[in-house]
């Protein structure tokens, strides 16, 4: 399965949740938020949320910045 | 032996209340342009500052997960954090970073809002502001929104429903000081939501005449950050917001074009 991660072409050798792919992304305990294209996925809802072929997904966190 | 003049303690001050939040640092800081996390922290500590800026961005994937994290160093239960709209040029991408900034934060509703609509001046665009701020107001915000130094446009965002307003002294990150204190002096005065001057002030000078405008706050980052010293410019700072503010409380003597002996003329023995 293709999709797209922060812009970046990623493959998935199967179906996966968006839990699974940030455990794969090593951001399994981090603060971010997910948007899946476009849009915003509660992360009460990462474990059920099936990825599906060429999703679009956006990863964000904080930084610095004025 | 003279006693030293009592100073009028801060703490009779109303404290700056922003969306029913009150808080005794009227100093607004910002995050970025800093060497390291811990630079952040202790120019943070040194500020006083309780509410601070952060930018919303992609994170980084795969390259270093263990990368250190700003939040760590600005924990939640002790600051109030201001996710920003930075780098966004469109209404879309400001109502979606505020969105997104809202899920990363647990539901958090404070934003700062900043439409922009130049890369040279970084000069808010103002009717995209106006009309993200219209969306975000009504999405349930609480919106504290960059703009100029325009009294009209400043009014009109507080008609809206914005919480705070808060107009540009000089470009954002020039450091040329409050350049149309008039200006600046006029929204103050119309105004019955916070103003706050936000960018352009470069030294402990200009955050001082800001407060002496009567401004009910500021917010800075690269006057402290790009300072040789931030740590200690962030203490400078707090010190001329606090100075500022007696100053403007105190009531300034009028202006005089000419002298006024300060020592009595009556019992001179010459």
């Amino acid at each position: 399965m293709n999709i797209t991660v922060n812009g970046e072409n990623r493959s998935l050798e199967s179906e996966a949740s968006l839990a699974q792919l940030l455990q794969i992304l090593g951001l399994g305990d981090k603060r971010i938020a997910v948007e899946v294209n476009r849009d915003i996925v509660p992360r009460s809802e990462y474990g059920s949320f099936k990825l599906s072929e060429n999703d679009t997904i956006e990863i964000v966190n904080a930084i610095g910045g004025g | 032996m003279a006693t030293p003049a009592q100073s009028v303690p801060l703490d009779t001050d109303q404290p700056l209340e922003i969306a029913g939040k009150r808080y005794q640092s009227r100093l607004l800081v910002g995050t970025g342009k800093y060497k390291d996390n811990e630079e952040t922290r202790l120019a943070i500590e040194a500020s006083g500052a309780e509410i601070i800026t952060v930018a919303i961005r992609r994170t980084n994937i795969g390259q270093n997960p263990d990368e250190p994290n700003l939040l760590d160093v600005i924990p939640m239960d002790k600051y109030t954090l201001l996710p920003n709209t930075a780098g966004c040029y469109t209404v879309d991408d400001a109502v979606r970073t505020c969105r997104l900034a809202r899920e990363l934060l647990d539901g958090h509703k404070l934003v700062k809002l900043e439409v922009l609509g130049d890369e040279k001046t970084l000069f808010p665009d103002v009717t995209a502001t106006i009309e993200a701020a219209q969306i975000l107001v009504k999405d349930g915000f609480d919106v504290m929104v960059y703009t100029n130094d325009d009294p009209l446009i400043a009014r009109r965002l507080e008609d809206i429903g914005c919480a705070a307003v808060m107009p540009l002294a000089a470009p954002i990150g020039s450091g040329l000081g409050i350049r149309n204190p008039y200006n600046i002096l006029t929204i103050v005065e119309n105004a019955s939501v916070p103003i706050l001057v936000d960018a352009g002030v470069g030294t402990a000078s200009d955050a001082a005449i800001a407060m002496e405008l009567g401004c009910d706050g500021i917010l800075m980052n690269t006057a402290i950050a790009a300072a040789k010293n931030p740590v200690l410019m962030a203490s400078a700072m707090k010190k001329a917001t606090e100075a500022g503010r007696e100053a403007y409380l105190a009531g300034r003597m009028p202006k005089k074009r000419f002298a006024s002996a300060s020592s009595p003329l009556d019992g001179l023995f010459f």
